[in-house]
């Protein structure tokens, strides 16, 4: 597939892991933060092919793992009434809920249907007028803009019997709270491609400035990874900390402005919580006072536990690049992406399931 | 979740301009594609797409980039070894 394979060339990622050992002098910790970087540098075993000097921690970009206990739980309430048509997408089916997880509900009996874009939440609404249908809205920046349009379109439609389950964060709150925490080790950020084809990337200059670090907007093929970490590792060899766009191909600096407009219409910033990691000040969606009736929150209000079931999952601090999924007791043994106890073992682009499907290949 | 992929766009329908779609060839795989935040979007193009959404047109010149780049390297490094 053009634009694919190229990237793919094991050649050229020997070239270019050649010119990262050579330039190499000290060890340097990076994090990658989308989840789906995360998946290629664990499938590729990208971190064989660098210097022992350079870690990689991976980091919080994987909607499905820091989506909050509280609203996995309302999801459960909200897909086990008897008049509701849960649409999610597949993966969020079997992320641990304080009880239950979706996958659960299902099997109970309730109508629980995986979708591929949230506009096709529309036409199921359309097809079942007698019932509500309700859409588990989650994702990053990347996803606001097709969660936005179907939520713009249900009001311009005006769709009575829609709503949606709003779980939308987005990424720069997340690198500084990162960075503010007394714990850090991340010298250097990959930025995450295809959020950043949405937002652009100026947000981060302040970001870059303000605690002197490289962050470089990375593609997720191979060969984008490892130029994403060539480019970083020169700028911390030669005491460089700026913005640099790996992923030119599908980012520009200012982003792409039509998506941006329609996340502005229909969501304002507010506070939201991460799973494992907590509260982040200013760092997710909700819906504008314009769209509140298709708050799926509100149109079934609902008290839950929001408690973690399991103790033992340190997914939080995987998340934050604290520990590392085989620091976990329950990595492999009683936490398998068949019977997973956190979201980072559900999601493939979680660092857990990433780690246990290539395990044959970690070194 | 943010996984998306390239596609090249082989046709484009729709005057409305909420709703303009297209169909995206995936690798021989054919798909329909919300296309309405990539406005300036033409036949041919090659388009990001994630969850039934186009989000940006590939730029071909800022592709060919990463192996430009490496052939810089190679010839700076070379005379080093
Ligand atoms: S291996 Fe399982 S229990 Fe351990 S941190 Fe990962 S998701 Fe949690």
């Amino acid at each position: 597939m053009k634009f694919v394979d190229e990237y793919r060339n094991s050649k050229e990622a020997m070239q270019l892991a050649d010119v990262i050992h050579r330039q190499t002098t000290r060890p340097w910790t990076l994090m990658e933060i989308c989840g789906g970087q995360t998946h290629s540098i664990a499938k590729y075993s990208l971190q064989d092919l660098l210097p022992e000097k350079i870690s990689l921690l991976h980091g919080p970009g994987c909607p499905v793992c820091v989506t909050p206990v509280t609203l996995i739980d309302k999801a459960v309430y909200i897909a086990a009434l008897p008049n509701v048509i849960f649409c999610s997408f597949g993966d969020m089916l079997r992320v641990p809920g304080s009880k239950e997880d979706l996958f659960t509900v299902k099997s109970k009996g309730g109508d629980i249907r995986v979708v591929y874009s949230p506009m096709d939440v529309h036409k199921i609404a359309q097809d079942n007028p007698e019932k509500e249908v309700v859409f588990f809205a989650i994702g990053f920046e990347t996803t606001a803009p097709a969660n936005a349009m179907a939520i713009y379109q249900a009001k311009l439609e005006d769709i009575k019997n829609i709503s949606f389950l709003i779980s939308q964060v987005i990424v720069p709150p997340a690198i500084r709270s990162i960075l503010e925490s007394p714990d850090n080790r991340v010298q250097g950020f990959l930025a995450a491609g295809h959020v950043c084809t949405i937002m652009g990337y100026q947000e981060y200059e302040p970001i870059s400035e303000k605690y002197q670090i490289p962050i470089v907007v990375t593609g997720f093929e191979p060969l984008d990874i490892l130029q994403g970490i060539y480019l970083c590792i020169k700028q911390l060899e030669e005491g460089r900390a700026e913005v640099e766009n790996q992923y030119s191909r599908s980012v520009r600096k200012e982003g792409n402005l039509p998506a941006q407009k329609n996340i502005q219409e229909v969501f304002q910033i507010v506070p939201r919580q991460w799973r494992g990691i907590g509260e982040i000040a200013q760092s997710g969606l909700g819906l504008r006072e314009a769209y509140s009736r298709f708050d799926a929150e509100k149109k079934f209000p609902c008290e839950v536990d929001g408690q973690e079931r399991f103790a033992e999952c340190i997914s939080g601090l995987v998340l934050q690049g604290i520990k590392k999924p085989h620091d976990c007791e329950a990595f492999g043994k009683s936490c398998t992406p068949e019977s997973p106890l956190g979201a980072t073992m559900v999601s493939t682009e979680g660092a857990c399931a990433a780690y246990y499907r290539y395990q044959s290949v970690q070194s | 979740m943010c996984l998306a992929i390239p596609g090249r766009v082989t046709t484009i329908s729709g005057n409305d301009p909420l709703m303009k779609t297209g169909l995206v060839n995936f690798g021989g795989i054919l798909k329909e594609v919300n296309l309405v935040y990539v406005p300036e979007v033409k036949v041919d193009d090659y388009v990001i797409v994630h969850v039934g959404f186009a989000i940006s047109i590939l730029d071909e010149k800022e592709a060919q980039k990463v192996f430009d780049t490496l052939n810089e390297l190679e010839n700076y490094e070379d005379p080093l070894q």
